[in-house]
């Protein structure tokens, strides 16, 4: 008993690390090379977006910064660039690379910050909804489509108005990021809401359920405890499609004007500052932050693929 | 009063199209430590009644009427909070499939320690140290390993006994085991039949085994309840019941045991199958397979179709047969006439 005792104390700590070694997951990353230069870019763009205010070269926030008579510079492949500024600079002469890294923080933020929220209210409501039956289901199903009659855009169209006319469009602007996550979130939670609640249906009828109700747990600990993580999956893998898909609707939001505002651009709100100079023949002002934030939604997607074939039961089973 | 105490239990599910009758007036006790084994084919109503017992019915099913005292007090009067205080922690349940009952994403041990947290005010380390106690008591091969492995990595024997340490976690009054081992490997059956046979004893658990196995019911249990449609049709000790089953359906039971059948023969069955619940047949449900609803003369026994029929105590039996009943009956008349 005593050897046994000692035996089993030191046995969980060392087993959560030597099981994630010994995982499919990890042997399938390693075996997939695409997986691999999608998570390198894909951590490399967080890094740089995150350690913005130490990387770019200047303040791009900073009104005093920023020299007019710099505006539309090419970036440096391209006659008649400044070598101060290594990807050009744009209409009102901000460094663009400065802009680009803290435009993909403010991106990135808003795309993950939407998804937590989305995930919040999605698993929640799908949880309820899928366990309890009856008429919450009804009425947190029926609350769902009507949240996905309304796009995305129309959400923000309508919180936009509301807090512009009751707090003046100064207020908006600075509330901006929390706000767009709040509209973002608000409009995809029913993504969450069904995956969660099919899955919860799937599960609620396997025995263990029955034998968790039999051992006497409450509802709520069958529903988080013993469900929720059996729904972690299809979790996982709408979370990166739906952060990639926040990523583009801040960014159409945010090219209509309905999102950052642009002394504070996201990648979307320089898109649109370059997109007027596109004609005069300032095509960098567009093109790369287009480019960044098509590499950066491709390689979510690539992982959010990889993750769906490693966690697709029918794929593998274990 | 025995520990368990079942009267006229009354279970119904609430269909679209009318209520279905899933259980009719099924009364029976277990005492402390007792055997019970409940038979019959599928669809009869065992595993209802193994749910109902704890009032753990799902919807759209209820419980209409009867009682169900266990401990002095009545399950079907309780409030959902001193239900789950017996759910687990008096009384636990083992199910038919090993695969299934366990929480596929949960290593054994969090399972384990989850169940103890829930009924007890104890400490992880304790909890943890109660559970491997209990892997050690239903034999299971490294004990401690097991802790921290997940279902997926123990064989269908080895959750069974998991399963089963999880039924003795809280040292419960009564198991109840709902085809226990149906999903296992012949070569593992007895050996876990065996197992709960021996923990039970030897804790002193009463058992309600739930299966369609008679042999297993003759083996372990001391007294036995069989079910039709429903409905319980013969029930007393487990040994009378065996050499001299009264019901047409038991001796049809009997009957069909393989070791019945000559060597090289077909097997004997009972013809047609068991009515559905919400079209059951007049009379005596088991009327339209009854070789017996005519009399040896050729008469017929309008009663068998005409109303269901009643108990009537044969030795310590109870049977619900008309045929029974009238020979019953005839046996009792010549006595007083001589008299």
């Amino acid at each position: 008993m005593t050897t046994t005792n000692s035996s089993m104390a030191s046995a969980p700590v060392a087993s959560r690390w030597s099981r994630f070694r010994g995982s499919y997951l990890l042997y399938s990353f390693k075996r997939d090379p695409i997986a691999q230069l999608s998570l390198v870019v894909f951590i490399a763009l967080v890094a740089v977006a995150v350690l913005a205010p130490w990387l770019a070269p200047m303040n791009p926030y900073d009104l005093a910064q920023i020299d007019i008579m710099a505006s539309e510079l090419p970036p440096f492949w391209v006659e008649g660039s400044d070598p101060t500024y290594p990807m050009g600079t744009d209409a009102q002469g901000r460094d663009l690379l400065s802009t680009l890294l803290y435009g993909a923080r403010v991106s990135l933020i808003i795309g993950f910050g939407a998804v937590a929220l989305q995930a919040l209210l999605g698993v929640s409501f799908g949880l309820l909804a899928g366990y309890l039956g009856g008429r919450v289901d009804a009425f947190l199903m029926r609350l769902a489509d009507i949240q996905l009659s309304f796009s995305t855009l129309m959400v923000a169209i309508v919180v936009g108005a509301l807090v512009k006319a009751a707090f003046g469009g100064a207020t908006f602007s600075a509330y901006a990021v929390p706000l767009l996550v709040l509209i973002i979130g608000l409009a995809e939670w029913p993504q969450y809401a069904r995956t969660v609640r099919a899955s919860v249906l799937a599960e609620r009828s396997k025995e263990y359920v029955d034998a968790a109700r039999v051992m006497g747990f409450t509802s709520r600990r069958i529903m988080f405890r013993h469900i929720l993580p059996n729904t972690l999956s299809p979790i996982f893998v709408i979370s990166t499609v739906q952060v990639a898909n926040a990523i583009i609707s801040e960014a159409a939001l945010s090219f209509l004007g309905l999102g950052m505002p642009e002394t504070h651009p996201s990648l979307g709100s320089l898109i649109k500052s370059g997109f007027d100079y596109l004609q005069s023949g300032s095509w960098w002002i567009t093109l790369i932050p287009g480019l960044v934030l098509v590499v950066l939604v491709l390689v979510i997607n690539l992982l959010g693929d990889w993750l769906r074939d490693v966690l697709n039961p029918r794929l593998y089973k274990g | 009063m025995a520990l368990l105490d079942v009267n006229h239990l009354d279970v119904r599910f609430a269909l679209r199209r009318g209520d279905v009758q899933a259980l009719r007036d099924v009364s029976f006790s277990l005492e402390r430590g007792e055997r019970l084994g409940i038979v019959g084919e599928s669809g009869a109503g065992k595993s209802v009644a193994a749910f109902s017992l704890l009032n753990l019915i799902a919807k759209p099913g209820y419980i209409a009427g009867g009682s169900i005292h266990f401990d002095g007090r009545d399950l079907t009067q309780m409030s959902d909070r001193a239900l789950r205080h017996v759910r687990g922690h008096r009384m636990s349940m083992i199910f038919q499939d090993p695969m299934m009952t366990l929480n596929p994403v949960l290593s054994i041990g969090e399972q384990m320690v989850e169940c103890l947290k829930a009924h007890r005010r104890i400490s992880n380390r304790e909890a943890r140290a109660i559970s491997l106690r209990k892997l050690e008591q239903v034999q299971i091969p490294s004990p401690a390993a097991r802790l921290d492995q997940y279902p997926h990595e123990l064989s269908g024997g080895m959750r069974q006994r998991v399963i089963i340490a999880i039924a003795l976690l809280l040292d419960p009054d009564i198991i109840i085991a709902d085809e226990p081992t149906t999903a296992l490997d012949v070569t593992i059956q007895a050996e876990i039949m065996a197992l709960l046979l021996e923990l039970c004893e030897k804790h002193n658990v009463g058992l309600i085994l739930i299966t369609h196995d008679l042999g297993v019911v003759s083996q372990v249990t001391q007294r036995m309840l069989v079910m039709y449609a429903g409905r319980v049709i013969e029930q007393g000790p487990t040994r009378e019941i065996i050499n001299d089953p009264q019901h047409p359906y038991t001796q049809g039971l009997i009957n069909a045991l393989p070791q019945m059948a000559t060597p090289g023969s077909r097997l004997n069955q009972i013809p047609g199958s068991m009515p559905s619940l919400d079209n059951l047949p007049s009379g005596c449900a088991f009327h339209p397979r009854c070789g017996f609803v005519e009399r040896a003369d050729g008469t017929p026994r309008r009663a068998c179709i005409d109303e269901a029929p009643g108990f009537v105590t044969s030795g310590n039996c109870r049977v619900a047969c008309h045929m029974v009943a009238e020979m019953l009956e005839r046996e009792r008349i010549p006595a007083e006439e001589i008299r």
